[in-house]
């Protein structure tokens, strides 16, 4: 296929639905600065624009040539990630950032897309009879705990458990039986104790004990629930009014331009407006559903459900966290929150996405890797 | 292929699993939603509210004080301030430089400044310095540019023109006290202040106005976004009072040198038109905060700056009390003004010997010439043949011995004894003794020189009951003042004194001054218009033995200042138709013809030239 030929092949309609979800983004950055382009919409949008090209090009990139850098990729991933764990920019209390002169790179949001390709990666020829021996799981959970670990030591406890969830979910896709979860579950149940004692960090203590009780530091982490409710909740069904939202734009509601968005857009937008964002990730969802579906090679089917899995679980923390179902962890919310690097990695993965859907009938043979079909 | 069959069943199969659980939850997300937007919506809709509303208290203009005629007694004086916001400044340092070359800052302004920024938020703006003059302003305004974050405030602060003069009649404002804070939304204001003494402490609520209040949007770290509704508060009203600002200047001024008090009294409405003490203190000083030198020089001056002698000064009234024992023999007809004693210099009763102030003696004395002349031994007699209880009864009815419940706070009753209250509080029996003393009103006598004011007003005002008062009337305008005032004047009930007495007591006064053996006959008016008649008092304080009288008294210049005695005069004028009374007292000052009466002379001249009709 010519390049022509493989855009003419990308889907349409779901390209037009990230635009439409990152414009509502767009319209709430400039809410969030006071009815201003700068200094987050503006940014936004051009960071935007340069995530849509780099898509494009994802996706009609051969499929194969995924599959034969997707280790390379994840390793890039890790290295990176040593490099802010050994000489990264400090920022909010956390060290998250390289700076790359004219943009700081946050490599936890690279390693989100890089431990899909590596899991799809290693499972992609792999029969079903190995998915369930022990030696043969143990691979991929290394290549999921390592880089947990370096990035819940930034620390960055949201990117942690969407790493971890995200990587379960697809050993969970193919095929390893439940037993194995419930064993991990009682596991994992008698680690906390070590982890809450010599990991977790006290404002992450902290931001876990106030969620399960509020009303115990109401000044300070509850204050910050409190509010977001206070905020969503004085919304009601039609929302007080582009740009006049009390709470967001009279300072009460922390971090209205990136973790708490949603709360903003539901101020002001009301019910009828959260719906809407909501029902334009569903649409999102069904059609990554539905690629995922049609794809005839089981690497591309299970990048579609990363993917797919990787995105909801951005949404559902993030909104459950500002409504206060989950505890504040500090997640962005995919396509509307200010942030490049999520921004990037989001792109990236959705022409991921797009190159399984445009080489949905790509047959895809264990010699187009290394590795062996076994 | 069957393999790879059964791994793409398992995908799909778990893939199709997932995607229900995903539409699962994000329902349960809207499920949520519709509870926090529709369910509780009121609720949070009033929470956001209060978040965003907040009150705020508006301080009234504190009313003024005023003399009888409307003349500034206690204004508010516009306050120049210089101010800064923190978050404006980027470098302190460098604008406290720039700064302390137009004004001075003291060490403790900057270390309030320091700990006002750690205590305040940071758009706050902080009090550097206060009470600037004209020249300092202006040329912090031209250099505005190059002080970031410092500007100029105008606020208000009490002001009293005359200074000390005013000071025992107004009092002083200060901040409120801890104990205070509850009682008025006003007192939450930062740097609030209430009368904590004199007028300003008694209509403090009157003078003080109501708060008003505005509602402004806040954001969440307090900063006022805009108003949203305001209700004016009530401004203070203006108190009037007695007090004629000019005399009261001048009384002040004549007494400055001296520990002394002053009273000048309308002998019919009962008008306090002066009301000094002295050494006095200034009250601007109070309210724009007094450093810890200048509280303790306050403190531990021996004359007692705080102490409003006037009305809280208790003294023996020495001769100035003889008046009320001739007129409680005449009215018992012990005397007429026909009976005399022989005045030998001394009078003798049992052991003791009683002297007179004249040591050879005045001779042959009726009632007018003793008075003239204040001889004591005449008035031995007569207090000796009257006991103690009739001459305390009859000073109780011209006011002495009580309090008259005046604005002013730390009246002092004074001391009338009688043969009770001596068995009451000294648990012995009285002396025939001690009554000789009372007749020439020393020994346990005490009265403060508004008693004595008053009880000169009821001796020549006709035996009306006379009480005295600060306050004119509280209004906002003076043609109300005077119509409510002329309606209540004048109906004070008699004391049932025969006129014909009051009317030998009143010329025995004019004796006093106008006659060339009377004891301030130097001291008098030459002018017919303005002259005037009272009585002296000399008050010793200390015993004078047997020895020194052999050798001669010693004179008051040779004595140390709180040994000599104390001078009085109480004076009335004009002559003719009495309208003005005046007391005073200077606390060691020698004699009360030499140095009491022409003070009270020139007082008495003052307040009848300056005195509008």
């Amino acid at each position: 296929m010519t390049i022509g030929q493989k855009l003419l092949q990308i889907n349409w309609v779901f390209v037009l639905l990230i635009c439409l979800t990152a414009s509502v983004g767009f319209l709430m950055l400039y809410s969030a600065s006071n009815g201003r382009m700068d200094p987050w919409a503006t940014r936004q949008i051009i960071r935007f624009f340069i995530g849509l090209t780099l898509m494009l090009i994802v996706a009609i990139v051969d499929i194969r040539v995924w599959l034969k850098y997707a280790y390379v990729i994840y390793f890039i991933a890790i290295g990176l990630l040593l490099v802010v764990e050994f000489g990264g920019i400090i920022g909010m209390g956390a060290q998250r950032w390289i700076n790359f002169g004219i943009f700081n790179l946050q490599p936890s949001e690279i390693m989100k897309v890089a431990i899909i390709l590596a899991i799809a990666r290693y499972f992609y020829a792999r029969r079903l009879v190995y998915v369930n021996s022990f030696i043969h799981i143990s691979m991929p959970l290394v290549l999921i705990i390592f880089p947990a670990l370096l990035i819940l030591r930034q620390p960055d406890l949201g990117t942690t458990i969407l790493l971890v969830a995200t990587g379960l979910t697809m050993l969970f896709l193919v095929g390893v039986k439940l037993w194995f979860f419930a064993v991990g579950l009682v596991l994992s149940i008698i680690a906390c104790y070590p982890i809450w004692n010599f990991v977790l960090l006290d404002y992450q203590k902290s931001r876990l004990l106030t969620f399960f009780d509020p009303g115990r530091d109401p000044l300070g982490a509850g204050y910050h629930i409190l509010q977001s409710k206070i905020a969503l909740g004085s919304g009601g069904i039609f929302g007080k009014g582009f740009l006049k939202g009390s709470q967001s734009h009279l300072s009460f509601l922390p971090e209205k331009h990136t973790d708490f968005i949603f709360t903003m857009l539901a101020e002001e937008l009301g019910l009828i407006g959260g719906l809407a964002l909501i029902f334009l990730y569903l649409l999102m969802l069904i059609y990554a559903f539905a690629i995922s579906v049609r794809c005839r090679n089981h690497f591309g089917r299970l990048i579609c459900m990363g993917v797919s899995i990787s995105f909801f679980l951005n949404i559902f923390v993030n909104i459950s966290m500002v409504m206060g179902i989950l505890p504040i962890v500090g997640m962005p919310l995919p396509l509307i929150s200010y942030g490049g690097s999520a921004m990037m990695t989001l792109m990236f993965s959705f022409g991921l996405l797009l190159c399984a859907f445009v080489h949905r009938d790509t047959h895809i043979s264990p010699g187009d890797s290394e590795g062996r079909y076994i | 292929m069957s393999r790879d069959n059964e791994r793409h069943k398992t995908l799909s199969r778990r893939s199709l699993f997932l995607f229900g659980g995903q539409i699962a939850l994000l329902s349960g997300l809207v499920g949520r939603m519709y509870y926090l937007q529709v369910v509780e919506s009121e609720k949070f809709k009033t929470l956001a509210d209060e978040n965003r509303i907040s009150y705020r208290i508006i301080a009234p203009k504190r009313g003024r004080i005023l003399d009888r005629y409307g003349r500034l007694m206690a204004i508010n004086k516009l306050n120049y301030r210089v101010m800064m916001v923190p978050e404006n400044v980027n470098d302190l340092k460098q604008i406290l430089e720039k700064l302390t070359r137009i004004i001075d800052l003291s060490r403790y302004d900057l270390l309030r400044l320091k700990r006002d920024i750690k205590r305040y938020r940071s758009f706050t703006p902080i009090l550097l310095k206060e009470n600037l003059e004209w020249d300092k302003i202006a040329k912090i305004e031209v250099n505005t540019e190059q002080l970031e974050g410092i500007f100029i405030d105008v606020g208000e602060q009490r002001f009293y023109p005359s200074g000390s003069a005013v000071a025992a009649v107004c009092g002083y404002v200060s901040q409120v006290t801890d104990q205070q804070k509850k009682t008025d939304p006003l007192f939450s204001i930062p740097g609030f202040k209430v009368g904590k003494s004199g007028m300003e402490k008694f209509y403090d609520i009157a003078l003080r106005g109501k708060s008003g209040s505005k509602q402004i949007e806040v954001n969440a770290f307090g900063r006022q976004i805009r108003e949203l509704e305001k209700r004016e508060g009530e401004e203070g009203k203006d108190v009037w009072l007695t007090i004629d600002l000019e005399l009261q200047k001048y009384v002040s001024q004549r007494l400055a040198r001296e520990s002394a008090s002053c009273v000048v009294m309308d002998i019919h409405k009962g008008d306090l038109l002066a009301l000094v003490s002295t050494p006095s203190f200034d009250p601007n000083a109070f309210n724009r905060g007094l450093t810890k030198s200048e509280w303790q020089k306050i403190l531990n001056n021996s004359r007692n700056p705080l102490n409003n002698k006037a009305i809280s000064g208790q003294y023996a009234p020495g001769s100035t009390f003889k008046m009320v024992v001739a007129l409680a023999a005449l009215e018992k007809g012990i005397i007429s003004n026909r009976s005399n004693y022989f005045c030998t210099g001394s009078l003798e009763l049992g052991d003791s010997i009683f002297h007179c102030w004249k040591k050879n003696g005045h001779g042959k004395m009726n009632m007018i010439s003793a008075i003239a002349q204040s001889c004591d031994v005449y008035f031995y007699e007569v207090a000796k043949r009257l006991g103690i209880d009739a001459i305390s009864s009859m000073a109780r009815r011209l006011g002495l011995g009580q309090i008259f419940n005046i604005e002013l706070s730390g009246e002092a009753k004074g001391l009338m004894p009688t043969r009770e209250w001596k068995k009451k509080n000294k648990n012995s029996s009285w002396q025939q003794g001690e009554t000789l003393l009372a007749g020439i009103g020393q020994g346990l006598i005490l009265a403060t020189p508004l008693q004595l004011a008053v009880m000169t007003s009821r001796i020549v005002n006709g035996g009306k009951a006379v009480t005295p008062r600060l306050t004119k009337g509280i209004s906002l305008n003076k043609s109300d003042l005077d119509s409510s005032n002329n309606s209540k004047l004048g109906n004070f009930k008699n004391i049932g004194i025969n006129i014909t007495n009051l009317d030998l007591v009143k010329k025995s006064m004019s004796f006093v001054t106008n006659s060339p053996q009377g004891t301030a006959f130097r001291a008098r008016i030459i002018d017919p218009k303005y002259r005037f008649g009272g009585k002296t008092g000399t008050v010793q304080v200390r015993r004078i033995s047997a020895e020194e009288r052999e050798i001669g008294v010693k004179k008051n210049k040779d004595l140390e200042w709180h040994e000599r005695d104390h001078a009085l005069f109480v004076g009335y004028a004009p002559l003719s138709n009495p309208r003005y009374v005046v007391s005073v007292v200077v606390e060691h000052g020698g004699g009360g013809s030499t140095v009491a009466a022409p003070l009270a002379r020139d007082i008495l001249l003052k307040v009848q030239k300056t005195t509008k009709s």
